[in-house]
């Protein structure tokens, strides 16, 4: 078993496993990875980079494609509001 | 970065296009947008997971790096023109680079994503699309002990429910709005297909205890106590019953990913890029292969793609045409099998919502004449997938044809416009924005 990653979410501590990506983490966590202009949670839709329903904050930067990114140890990822 | 054949998408099509010109002594490279090359039906797991590797991926991805052709990973084009220009963004967790690649000839291998159907409950967390959960899932989502309903239209829908039933769901039911008579025609030709036979029977070995109901679908998706899913309204037209469910799956076959091709001017012949034998577009130096010159499929993509490779570096591919006019035959069955029927174009409520991006309701875009109308005066379609979601939806539900399509294909920092033509590696790191 390879070591697990160690990230936070909505600043609660999550392992995971090598290799997860970003919006596999948070659907893992059960964190919307974005609020919608209304104020509507989203999660990842297509997982394959067209949506842009899966963009959250990730180290700071907002609006990142979580679905096409991979975790790395101590990650901090937040819901794009 | 300066290559003779640059090759866009890592799937199948471009995997064999990229192969055959290397191999032929092409200096090629490759650009996808994935953490990994494969594509869709090739996506790589990158997390551990019940399903077995792909002999026939193995082998195609063997040789392709026997071949020399280098692939590059992470990286989404956005932008291209004739003159021989490609940019690309790479997201990676520190930031974004932006690069910027130069070709002699180009490969369109870009595939092909979900067409999303709007119905009310469609944005609720616990929906997603067919394919999208499976990818997900080969990122590290579990669904061991889920109940999913996996529904829409398409061959990829028995495919979807194998695989998360692999991962250890329980899929209680696979929807099929195609009727029994519209798939039996397909179903009856594929004798002459036998290796998608094959993958047929280990469907049917998965899912034995699974219905496909075919000529029903999902008319809503209702939410339990949180906002997310518990049960989803079901349909055959005369009869509707609730079905309850963690997840729904749900997408309504492809549509092909034409807008680099829309970008450097290639003719097209309806929605698909327009190619000869030799899968040239209308503009000498660029070719295209797989999904976006017409939805058919494995084997498809990759005789195309090895078409336009061999094509790319001036060598024959006469003895693959005939191969490639039965892939292409194929396609059109399954595009009449899979047809839409016109009850889903009622299935949005008013309320809606069509655009994901900026949440525009279905009420607010009826009344409009077309497009450009509409985009004024709702900004749908206007948010970061640039109409690549609602687009195909709206072509169902409105009729409306998408009008221009413009660069970048999706949102880029703006300091990616300003590109240093001087830099030594063409490569620039930018400033991370502020949440
Ligand atoms: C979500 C999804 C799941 C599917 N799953 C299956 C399955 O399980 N079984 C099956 O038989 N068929 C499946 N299909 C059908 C599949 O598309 C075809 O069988 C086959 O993979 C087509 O090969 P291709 O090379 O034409 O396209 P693809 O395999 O789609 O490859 C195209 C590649 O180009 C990349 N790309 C596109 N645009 C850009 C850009 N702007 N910049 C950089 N890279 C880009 C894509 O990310 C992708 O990696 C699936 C389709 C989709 C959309
Ligand atoms: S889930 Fe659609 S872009 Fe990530």
């Amino acid at each position: 078993m390879p070591k697990l990653l160690s990230i936070l979410i909505n600043n609660v501590t999550c392992q995971v496993a090598p290799g997860t990506t970003v919006a596999a983490a948070m659907l893992l966590a059960q964190q919307p990875s974005r609020i919608s202009v209304d104020g509507d949670p989203r999660v990842a839709l297509c997982g394959m980079g067209i949506c842009f329903e899966c963009r959250a904050v990730v180290n700071g930067t907002s609006h990142r494609r979580t679905c096409q990114m991979l975790c790395e140890d101590n990650m901090t990822v937040e819901t794009n509001s | 970065m300066r290559a003779e054949v640059l090759v866009i998408g890592a799937g199948p099509a471009g995997i064999a296009a990229a192969t055959a010109a290397a191999e032929n002594g092409c200096k090629v490279i490759v650009l996808d947008d994935n953490v990994t090359a494969g594509g869709q039906i090739w996506r790589g797991a990158t997390v551990d997971s019940a399903n077995t590797q792909d002999v026939a991926k193995q082998r195609a991805m063997e040789r392709l790096q026997r071949s020399g052709a280098q692939v590059l990973n992470g990286r989404s084009v956005f932008s291209a023109d004739a003159s021989g220009t490609v940019q690309t963004l790479q997201e990676t967790a520190s930031g974004n680079v932006v690069e910027q690649f130069h070709f002699e000839k180009l490969v369109l291998a870009t595939g092909a994503r979900e067409r999303f159907l709007p119905f009310p409950g469609w944005t609720l967390p616990g929906v997603f699309g067919a394919g999208g959960l499976q990818a997900l899932v080969k990122g590290g989502y579990s669904v061991a002990g889920k109940k999913i309903v996996v529904a829409g239209t398409g061959p990829l829908l028995l495919a979807v429910a194998t695989h998360l039933a692999e991962d250890g769901a329980v899929i209680s039911s696979v929807l099929e709005q195609a009727t029994l008579a519209q798939l039996a025609p397909f179903a009856a030709s594929l004798w002459t297909h036998p290796a998608k036979l094959v993958q047929g029977a280990r469907f049917r070995v998965k899912l034995w205890k699974t219905p496909y109901r075919a000529g029903c679908w999902v008319i809503e998706a209702i939410a339990g106590s949180g906002q997310t899913l518990a049960s989803v309204r079901v349909t055959d037209g005369t009869r509707t019953w609730t079905e309850p469910c963690d997840l729904l799956a749900c997408g309504y076959h492809l549509v092909p990913n034409t807008e680099i091709a829309a970008f450097l001017g290639c003719a097209f012949r309806e929605s698909f890029v327009q190619v000869d034998s030799a899968q040239r577009t209308s503009l000498p130096n660029v070719f295209c292969a797989g999904e976006p010159a017409g939805i058919a499929g494995l084997e498809a993509a990759l005789v195309q793609g090895e078409i336009a490779g061999l094509a790319c570096a001036g060598r024959s591919h006469a003895s693959l045409q005939r191969r490639s006019a039965a892939e292409r035959a194929f396609g059109d069955r399954m595009e009449k099998a899979f047809a839409l029927r016109a009850e889903l174009r009622s299935l949005p409520r008013p309320d809606t919502i069509v655009c994901r991006c900026e949440d525009v309701p279905f009420a607010r875009l009826q009344g409009h004449q077309g497009w450009t109308d509409a985009k004024l005066q709702t900004r749908c379609g206007m948010g970061p997938c640039q109409g690549r979601i609602c687009g195909p939806a709206i072509e169902q539900l409105l009729g409306w044809r998408p009008v221009s399509i413009r660069q970048p294909l999706f949102p880029v920092p703006l300091q990616a416009f300003c590109f240093p033509d001087a830099s030594e590696n063409n490569t620039t790191e930018l400033i991370k924005e502020k949440a």
